[in-house]
């Protein structure tokens, strides 16, 4: 039989001891095998930024390159498109690039980018993540049409920064992943320039 | 009872050390992969006289600055021969069947060998060249008889010779001694300093968690030990209803 | 709801006990299980060996995440959860580890049963289940051998798999049926894979369970041997037993901690146990092209390799090793005796089972060197014949012993001891 009151007191306390103490090296020994699931250094790796050369693109073209699985386009843009882009800013849903989200802070700008003449878009419509088509030539989806990305899918409209127009089912700007240049005048995609050393 | 246990587990144990001690007649590389300074210069060494033939296709550049102690730049500038994208492994040029016929085999990956052959393995193969007039490369190893492998290292330990016994009535090698006239620049201790250095290196490449493991191990049976102390005194506690 | 605000656990266990024997589950095989109260150090690895399935079943589950089956990628999918998975070295470790864990908790749970006749009736039930799962962990690890895909790991295979090429007749086909191929291939990986990580661990935890439920409807053996129902109190309780809950679940508890501590200086300080655990062929890929110097299985099965080996015979070595477990599940009506534990049994059997288990352990030992070795003069394979003698001799002797009447044992206690 037990006795009462001095050795209960002490079966609680040493049974809260090892409850406790177990608890923490359950809770330690789980930790390997949450970090398991992060990206290994193959991924990493995989996923390391993308060095582009952008000194053979003509005003108008798009080049197309992959970072971490994803479609990126460096598109360089011409006069009369940089031109436009201030103009559109009323038929636009978001013309400040207000959603922190898609772009970073050094591409919250009308041109959403480091050099007004290159963009560095990811082109996922933000609707539904289908790839839209590259339409630079103003008048060529309609008359007013002054250049930009038009979605196949369901007619999201995007101009040349990828901001996306009102009214069409995509809610917010074309991503602008993070870039820098590099001193030897490459295109770093994937790396902002505090990141990098 | 307690003695038929004792003697299983003694049993168990003893054929353990048994069966790794093994021919005995290796070298003692005392690996020591915490010790930096060694796999830094292991790491040199390897760059420079191994890589133009061998790679280490698992590891990663980016593994040596936590083992070695070194940023990684100083890997980039020191170690990698060619272009570097981070995340590279130690791959090389040349490729395997170009080496099978210039060699007559290809030469092996380096990442696991330490593992495969063994730390003691490597160091005394490296200690084993010696200059045969008769192989077709013009060297030979004790270790591995007819390697196809050169003697890279002689340009720091020179040019052995290999002694000989007579064992059954015929000739065999019994180790190797560098003449005096054919001395290379380091001394017979340097030389096996540096393939100790090197020897540790490649301890590092097959794992290079090795270190680590085992300060978390120390950190893990600390706690285990005040863990079964607790539970044994909890045991003790909840048993003195028992009789 | 006869309750305004019942509260939330009575509540929630009440409205799951009127759907699901949840508290009857507890109480019948837990909370008021009565286990004798003499077990001793022997009684540990019953527990141990579950928690090391556990341990096997998680860490496998989170190697196959990251595992390759195929000849191309499985040995460069070990060394990427080694190096490049965050803390992937870790879980290997603990299933390479747990796998010669298993081995050391279930030889020592079965030698239990030999050192206090817990196979003998009413408990033969619980001997042959437990004689399937030593079967079928057999076969779980030697299938898990295959997938680093190492030098080892192929010729390993090689080898056992001809063995059953031996077999007279039908023993060609066999292999070929069981390898998918000409040669052990990726095609024989793949088939291999989806065995060890469903086929088999469905099959070993299904049989636990039977092993388990057997177990609880009679009730456990100790080392008196003594049938501790047949002494109950006024409650209908026997009175040499405790409740499992909380005087064993407290007592494993700390079983496991000591049990954890070797476990880990193993896992971080010698997961390679001197080249025992993980084989240096292995850190090698596998190559058809070239046999390594020095075939051997891990160290689990050296033992039966040892009798495999000491008849000059293939299929007669095929014959004698697998009599060596066929006479395993024998046990309970080769033991014609009545007293179950060895404390009570005759002086003879106390040698014939001291020189079993030496027998044991030596023929394991001796699976491990080349069989032309010498040891004081002999060679390994003599003696290897010699303890194939002693280990057959153990079941023979047993026989006679216990069959006809040359056994003196003592009176055994009316209650337990200690």
């Amino acid at each position: 039989m037990s006795q009462e009151g001095a050795s209960n007191s002490r079966r609680r306390f040493l049974t809260g001891a090892v409850a406790v103490v177990g608890g923490v090296g359950a809770a330690y020994t789980a930790v390997p095998f949450l970090a398991y699931w992060n990206p290994s250094a193959t991924t990493r790796a995989a996923g390391a930024p993308v060095e582009v050369d952008t000194s053979t693109l003509e005003p108008g073209q798009r080049m197309n390159i992959s970072w971490r699985g994803q479609p990126v386009w460096v598109i360089r843009r011409s006069e009369a498109a940089l031109e436009a882009l201030p103009t559109l800013e009323a038929s636009l849903a978001d013309p400040d690039s207000a959603v922190a989200s898609q772009q970073p802070t050094y591409a919250q700008n009308t041109h959403r980018s480091i050099d007004p003449e290159f963009l560095v878009v990811v082109p996922i419509c933000t609707h539904l993540g289908c790839i839209p088509s590259y339409m630079p030539k103003a008048g060529s989806l309609d008359a007013d049409w002054k250049g930009g990305f038009f979605c196949p899918c369901h007619g999201s409209k995007f101009d040349l920064a990828g901001r996306v127009y009102a009214g069409v089912p995509a809610p917010t700007n074309l991503v602008v992943p993070p870039h820098r240049v590099a001193e030897n005048g490459l295109l770093v995609v994937g790396e902002d320039d505090e990141e990098a050393a | 009872m307690r003695n038929i246990a004792l003697g299983l587990i003694l049993g168990f144990f003893s054929g353990v050390s048994l069966a790794a001690g093994g021919g005995g007649d290796l070298m003692d590389a005392k690996v020591d992969v915490s010790d930096q300074s060694s796999l830094q210069r292991g790491a040199k060494l390897f760059a420079n006289n191994c890589m133009g033939c061998h790679s280490a296709e698992y590891v990663r550049w980016n593994a040596l600055p936590e083992g070695l102690g070194v940023p990684m730049e100083t890997v980039e500038a020191s170690l990698v021969y060619g272009s570097y994208t981070p995340g590279d492994k130690m791959n090389i040029a040349m490729r395997g069947s170009e080496a099978s016929d210039w060699f007559g085999a290809e030469p092996p990956d380096l990442s696991l060998t330490a593992r495969s052959r063994g730390a003691d393995w490597v160091y005394t193969y490296l200690n084993s060249f010696y200059r045969d007039p008769d192989a077709s490369i013009g060297w030979n190893n004790t270790l591995l008889e007819n390697s196809s492998m050169p003697h890279v290292l002689w340009r720091l330990q020179g040019v052995p010779e290999a002694q000989y016994e007579e064992v059954g009535g015929e000739l065999q090698t019994a180790g190797i001694s560098v003449p005096d006239s054919q001395r290379g620049p380091l001394s017979e201790s340097e030389y096996h300093q540096a393939t100790r250095d090197i020897t540790n290196y490649m301890a590092f490449l097959a794992e290079p968690i090795r270190a680590k493991r085992q300060q978390i191990g120390m950190w893990v049976i600390g706690f285990l030990v005040i863990f079964t102390g607790l539970a044994y005194l909890m045991k003790r506690e909840y048993w003195r209803d028992i009789h | 709801m006869s309750d305004a605000t019942p509260k939330a656990e009575g509540g929630l266990l009440g409205w799951v006990d009127a759907r699901f024997p949840l508290t009857k589950m507890w109480n019948e095989h837990i909370a008021e299980y009565y286990a004798p109260k003499n077990f001793n150090i022997w009684y540990y690895f019953g527990s141990l060996a579950l928690f090391v399935l556990v341990n096997q079943l998680l860490t496998g589950i989170w190697l196959t995440m990251n595992y390759n089956p195929s000849a191309d990628g499985a040995f460069a999918s070990v060394e990427y959860i080694m190096r490049d998975v965050e803390w992937g070295w870790l879980i290997r470790y603990m299933h390479s580890t747990g796998a010669s864990a298993f081995f050391v908790v279930v030889y020592l749970h079965m030698f239990r049963a030999l050192l206090y006749g817990s196979y003998q009736k009413p408990r033969e039930l619980i001997w042959i289940f437990g004689m399937i799962i030593y079967l079928m962990l057999m076969a779980e690890a030697f299938m898990g051998y295959l997938l680093p895909w190492g030098q080892m790991s192929y010729w390993g295979a090689q080898v056992i798999i001809s063995l059953f090429g031996a077999i007279p007749g039908v023993g060609e086909q066999l292999a070929l049926w069981i390898r998918g191929d000409f040669n052990i291939s990726g095609v024989t990986l793949n088939r291999f894979f989806a065995l060890h990580v469903v086929a088999l661990p469905l099959a070993l935890v299904g049989l636990v369970v039977f092993h388990i439920l057997a177990l609880h409807e009679v009730g456990s053996n100790n080392p008196d041997g003594v049938n501790i129902k047949e002494h109950k109190d006024k409650s209908g309780k026997p009175k040499d037993g405790i409740p499992f809950h909380p005087y064993y679940t407290v007592k494993d508890t700390f079983g496991l901690g000591v049990f954890l501590i070797f476990f880990s200086a193993v896992v971080f300080f010698a997961p390679e146990m001197g080249g025992m655990f993980l084989e240096p062929p292995n850190f090698e890929p596998a190559n058809p092209l070239q046999t390594p110097e020095h075939i051997a299985p891990v160290w689990y099965f050296t033992a039966f390799y040892s009798i495999l080996r000491a008849i000059p015979d293939k299929f007669g070595g095929v014959l004698a090793m697998g009599s060596a477990i066929f006479l395993l599940f024998l046990l309970p009506w080769i033991d014609r005796g009545r007293v179950r534990s060895v404390r009570y049994r005759g002086l003879g059997h106390k040698v014939a089972l001291g020189l079993f288990a030496a027998a044991f352990v030596a023929l394991s030992y001796l699976g491990l060197q080349a069989p032309s070795d010498l040891i004081l003069g002999l060679t390994v394979t003599a003696w290897a014949q010699i303890w194939t003698v002693v280990y057959f001799g153990f079941f023979a002797f047993l026989f006679a012993y216990t069959a006809f009447g040359f056994e003196r044992t003592k009176p055994v206690p009316e209650r337990v001891t200690d």
